[in-house]
């Protein structure tokens, strides 16, 4: 991304005067449409969540009042039932996120390599049975995880003929992790966990891990993404030269060293886009919820988004709603950020790059 | 997900740039000033397309708004009154009731000689509430109680309940469920309670008569051990308030009690207990642990002999399973007597209309003995008027249960936040069989104070 708005502006720079008001005439009705369907409600919400507008009539009319950090406040330490539902919220979502997005981008790039070699036979037909799930619609896909997952659905019956006796998956509250410990005979919390609270949830309830109900979606969404973003991966991998890869094999690194050493490195950009696509598309979880579990059971499949659709459309306070928008807002900015430090462009230490120098002319000598 | 695809990229973008500018990787700084000025441009005309279209598009009936808030304090004497036509939204259970509440609205048109258009909400809260904020509601719409007080707070509401001539014929417990600040504000439509329903050949096989038909708890748990085997349970219900609610009310109990949270009574803990009891001995389930969507289909599927369900479950057997035979009794009394939970929608007139006195005498209409007859037999809830009660009766013998839950029905709590606290109750008594019924109910009770005061 930085790549091509870089080489836009350079571009930019010599372009004739006319040039520049054409383009801008091209771009005009894309930037209205944006202007007008993304920017102005998003400033609207914007404001919607420092007031105390109702839901009746124009939140810029004058009966609206401004009341400052209320709404956060109140979302995030409130103590009432608002601040409690957002920590579920949060709590689900983080668990969903955390699994997810490691998993996508492994299994991505995993069916990546597996498709771009090029001795694979029918590669075209693998290629477009992976990316299958990602044109499909979400709503039809979550239709079909509910039947799967159904207590006496087609999961359930796989598992009976291994001798596993399934759970009923989307009415099964129970934590993931809560489950496991209490196989090894942990069922409470110790003290430590139970008595201090972080956003009106103990910190036992935190480690609860997706529900059984929300562990079927994970699955889900691992499957519906793994193909997009597939095809980001092997978009990449066409585009890493072959010899550095021959270059290496000269040099005797295996196919894992190879792996790990030489393409890995390359595709670095693409791993930043696909895990920040991420990142942006997991703490976004909605479409699932509306149309699958609508936060039930438990509220453990309940995300912020949404929360801050049912706060404001059936709980009436608009306030609070938008103010749970933005705070997912900063929480995805702040997480790409954080990501795009951990991924940056590293320069390799001197005495490190002379150790490597050093051993590999040892190796040269030696052979 | 094409949209969602475009926003995101779209925000990418507009981040990387934004991020570029922050960075200072020694680009020049010209380059800088440019995208700020950019960003400050696009920001700047963002703006003034707000508060043009603040102008416009939201704002040009603020003075209807602002009087018909003023209305909304009382003198509801004064409905609007033209002769615009009417838009009446409703949320339809399916063709049945869209066929039945068309015919009757297009029958009151031919006769009033005002224009009305039926339309169907896919997601009526969503769309009523766009319909306030943009100033141009529907006229006439599906109202839920647990909606009144939110939309009655905000203004969204005229209240006309005092003016319609068949007031008197509602039920009391109707039209308390429709009072806000002892302000009467709209018809109820119809209503249903909640009933034990039997699976007959499942009693049968038994060796149970009609005689054996639960009175008091003592009868229910005797008669649901009877029934447990290993093929369904005894009693089967959904893991909610709407539900479990019947054991609150029959133990003497309710979340409420003159307008006062009582969450956490005695009565209501005896009834989890009880509950819970039979929860964890097996025979009471719920039906989402049986493999069941909701309690028809647990009837239906003979996953339990008997479920609590409402007046919509002759609709669901008929369809699902017409080969099924059921019979409907009332639920048995606890140790506080008689209890079911009803269950209603009336008919909201929105504040914003400009004719308000059309579409309360198309209320009237539609909550007459005769509509609502119609209506009954068209998709299954009863008359909110006891006027039409023996008529009614008369016409469903074996549904004869359910009208005689309306003497002693509670209704769902209306307070503003109310929705969010039965369902943190709700989500609570998902795990009652392992949880403490005391805790839950004290944090009901805490929940309910919050929102009461």
């Amino acid at each position: 991304m930085t790549a091509l708005t870089k080489s836009r502006r350079a571009k930019g720079s010599k372009l004739q005067r006319g040039e520049g008001l054409a383009g801008w005439l091209f771009t005009s009705p894309m930037l209205l449409i944006l202007g007008l369907f993304l920017l102005i409600p998003v400033l609207m919400a914007l404001w919607v969540s420092f007031s105390d507008w109702s839901g009746r009539g124009s939140p810029l009319s004058g009966s609206v009042n401004f009341v400052g950090l209320d709404n956060y406040r109140d979302v995030t330490s409130g103590g009432g039932l608002d601040e409690r539902n957002f920590g579920i919220s949060m709590r689900n979502n983080a668990w969903y996120v955390v699994l997810v997005v490691p998993i996508q981008t492994a299994l991505s790039l995993f069916l990546a390599l597996l498709v771009n070699r090029s001795v694979l036979r029918g590669r075209g037909v693998f290629r477009t049975a992976f990316y299958f799930p990602s044109v499909t619609s979400s709503v039809a896909i979550t239709v079909l995880w509910l039947f799967l997952f159904s207590t006496s659905g087609v999961i359930n019956k796989i598992l009976s003929w291994i001798g596993v006796n399934g759970p009923n998956w989307f009415n099964d509250p129970r934590g993931v992790v809560h489950v496991l410990l209490d196989k090894i005979g942990i069922s409470g919390g110790p003290e430590a966990l139970t008595s201090s609270s972080f956003l009106g949830i103990s910190l036992w309830e935190w480690s609860s891990g997706p529900s059984i109900a929300m562990f079927a979606l994970i699955l889900m969404a691992i499957f519906t993404t793994s193909g997009t973003f597939m095809l980001l991966f092997l978009a990449a991998l066409q585009n890493v030269g072959a010899e550095l890869d021959e270059a290496g094999m000269l040099d005797g690194a295996g196919a894992w060293r190879r792996f790990w050493s030489i393409t890995l490195p390359q595709l670095r950009p693409t791993v930043f886009t696909v895990v920040t696509l991420g990142l942006i598309g997991t703490w976004q979880v909605f479409d699932q919820i509306y149309t699958g579990t609508q936060g039930a059971p438990g509220k453990t499949t309940l995300t912020p988004a949404f929360l801050s659709y049912q706060t404001a459309f059936t709980g009436q306070k608009w306030g609070h709603g938008s103010a749970i928008a933005f705070i997912l807002f900063v929480i995805i900015i702040l997480l790409t950020l954080f990501q795009r430090w951990a991924l940056r462009e590293r320069p390799v230490p001197k005495r490190k790059r002379l150790r490597r120098l050093k051993s590999r002319t040892e190796e040269g000598s030696g052979a | 997900m094409l949209g969602v695809f475009t926003t995101e990229v779209f925000a990418t973008e507009l981040f990387t740039t934004v991020l570029e500018l922050f960075k200072g990787e020694g680009h020049m700084r010209v380059n800088k000033i440019r995208s700020l000025v950019k960003i400050s441009a696009v920001l700047g005309a963002g703006a003034l397309v707000l508060t043009a279209c603040g102008g416009s598009g939201f704002d040009d009936d603020e003075d209807d708004n602002d009087s018909a808030q003023g209305t909304n304090g009382g003198e509801e004497g004064e409905l609007t009154s033209s002769d615009e036509a009417l838009e009446i939204l409703i949320g339809s259970s399916g063709e049945a009731e869209t066929t039945a509440v068309e015919d009757a609205v297009a029958a009151w048109s031919a006769d009033s000689g005002i224009d009305a258009a039926v339309s169907v909400a896919n997601d009526l809260p969503q769309q009523l509430s766009q319909g306030f904020a943009a100033g141009t509601p529907p006229d006439l719409f599906y109202l839920a109680p647990e909606s009144l007080a939110g939309y009655a707070e905000n203004g969204s509401l005229q209240p006309y309940g005092d003016e319609l001539e068949n007031k008197d014929d509602f039920y009391d417990t109707l039209v308390e469920n429709f009072t806000y600040d002892d302000e009467f504000y709209c018809a109820p439509k119809d209503f249903s309670t909640l009933a034990l329903v039997i699976n007959d050949d499942i009693w049968q096989e038994a060796g149970l008569t009609e005689e054996d038909y639960p009175q008091t708890w003592e009868d229910l748990t005797e008669v649901s051990k009877t029934l447990t085997s290993d093929d369904h349970v005894g009693l089967a219900f959904g893991a909610e308030f709407e539900r479990v609610g019947v054991f609150m009310a029959q133990a003497g109990g309710g979340l409420m009690a003159d307008d006062q949270p009582e969450a956490d009574s005695a009565e209501n803990v005896q009834a989890l207990e009880y509950v819970q009891s039979h929860l964890e001995d097996g025979t009471f389930a719920y039906a989402a642990d049986i493999g069941a969507g909701w309690g028809g289909e647990a009837l239906g599927k003979e996953q339990a002999a008997m479920v609590i369900e409402g007046n919509w479950i002759t609709g669901g057997m008929e369809n699902d399973f017409p080969d099924v035979n059921y019979s409907v009794v009332e639920l048995p009394t606890g140790p506080g007597g008689e209890g079911t939970l009803q269950f209603t929608n009336c008919w909201g007139l929105a504040a914003d209309s400009s004719n308000q006195q059309a579409a309360a005498e198309l209320a009237q209409y539609l909550t007459s003995a005769e509509q609502q007859l119609i209506f009954s037999d068209a998709f299954g809830p009863m008359p909110s008027i006891e006027s039409a009660a023996d008529e009614w009766t008369d016409n469903n013998p074996e549904l004869a249960a359910f009208l005689a839950g309306a003497d002693y029905a509670q209704f769902i709590p209306t307070l503003v936040g109310s929705v969010d606290v039965i369902g943190d109750f709700n989500a609570q008594l998902e795990s009652l069989a392992s949880g403490d019924p005391e805790a839950i109910l004290q944090s009901v009770q805490s929940n309910l104070e919050a929102i009461a005061e």
